[in-house]
């Protein structure tokens, strides 16, 4: 009678503490490889729907508030380019939106239509290159980015339909709502592994991935 | 009254037993929800409400007559052996989905994890409840050659 209270002691300690042994490695094991992601907080930065661009396993997450429409957004493009090509592997762009010009939120739409053809990069390169043509704040003709698409082989009646989803309005106010809460005033805005930077600009950005870089892959 | 001694240990180890399985799926399953944060369709928390209470019978068991343990575990199990087989039956489409009641919340035929391509929940749960049936029946087996 005794063995047995001792055998049933013993075992039940014994599953328990696996258990807990269990959860702990699983835990542990998770928020290394969600990094960033595993942050309570790190949903109102990378939504589920946001496009990313990079390596599926990089640990830093670059997330950049940006506006079709907008110049400064433009400019900035090639260089972030440069920047994930440099630290390929390590670094992935999440796209979010600040539709802060008149047709922002039309180039948008456009944009999540694309997706749907599996041409949401080239789409966006293509409106950034003609730009200055489509999103003229003096002249705009939102309607030309029908005629740029093509190029890249986008079918524009699938894309005029895609255009429509309810789904991309329900988006669009998502990253609204994301960006006040952020305090995003001006695009590009960056948020690196959620941090914003200390300062505007491209080399402050570089420093800020690095310093997530050393962090995140030590 | 030797050989009575051994059949008497050997009830004893068969409930012991049972007691690691079901604590050991309880365990499992809470793991899954809870660490894992799946959540439960509804199919398996009918399985749930059929394991759980198992850990405590078996413990209190372990301290009765095989024969009365054999009586007050059996049903839990039996009924949990048989959702587990339904939920297995649906996880494989042999039955349709829309047969089941789970239409709302999650799906039941969701598949969480799929180790080396066949272990899945419902089929952990589905062994978990094979087994306890299994020996359960040996144990009755056991108990009846005792008299």
């Amino acid at each position: 009678m005794k063995n047995k209270k001792i055998l049933l002691t013993i075992t039940g300690f014994a599953l328990i503490g696996l258990f807990a042994f269990a959860s702990k490695y699983y835990k542990d094991y998770e928020s290394d490889r969600l990094g960033f992601l595993s942050q309570k907080d790190s949903t109102i930065f990378v939504r589920e729907y946001s496009p990313q661009f990079g390596d599926e396993n990089a640990k830093v997450f670059l997330i950049e508030f940006l506006d079709p429409e907008c110049e400064s957004c433009r400019q900035f493009y090639p260089q972030i380019k440069n920047l994930l090509k440099e630290f390929k592997g390590k670094v992935k762009l999440v796209v979010r939106y600040a539709p802060f010009h008149r047709n922002s939120k039309f180039a948008i739409k456009a944009l999540e239509a694309s997706r749907k053809q599996n041409k949401y990069w080239e789409a966006l390169e293509l409106l950034f290159k003609y730009q200055p043509n489509w999103g003229n704040h003096h002249n705009p003709q939102p309607n030309l980015i029908f005629e740029y698409l093509p190029e890249i082989g986008i079918n524009i009646e699938k894309l005029k339909s895609d255009m429509n989803d309810p789904e991309i309005d329900k988006r669009i106010l998502q990253e609204v709502s994301d960006l006040k809460q952020l305090n995003v005033r001006r695009t590009p805005t960056f948020f690196v592994n959620g941090k914003p930077l200390e300062r505007f600009g491209i080399e402050y950005l570089k420093k800020a991935i690095q310093e997530e870089i050393k962090n995140s892959y030590q | 009254m030797q050989p009575k001694m051994n059949e008497d240990k050997k009830s004893w180890m068969l409930i012991f037993c049972c007691w690691i399985i079901a604590s050991f799926s309880t365990l499992g399953s809470l793991f899954f929800s809870e660490v894992m944060e799946f959540p439960p369709c509804v199919l398996c928390w009918y399985q749930r409400i059929a394991m759980y209470p198992l850990v405590f019978l078996f413990l209190v068991g372990s301290f009765q007559t095989a024969k009365s343990t054999f009586a007050f575990t059996l049903p839990l199990a039996l009924i949990g052996w048989i959702i587990a087989l339904y939920h297995n039956l649906l996880h494989y489409e042999i039955v349709p989905e829309t047969a089941s009641p789970c239409l709302e919340g999650v799906s039941c035929s969701t598949v969480y994890i799929d180790w080396f391509g066949f272990i899945t929940i419902p089929i952990l749960s589905f062994i978990s409840f094979s087994l306890l049936l299994g020996i359960l029946l040996i144990l009755k087996r056991n108990d009846f050659y005792e008299k």
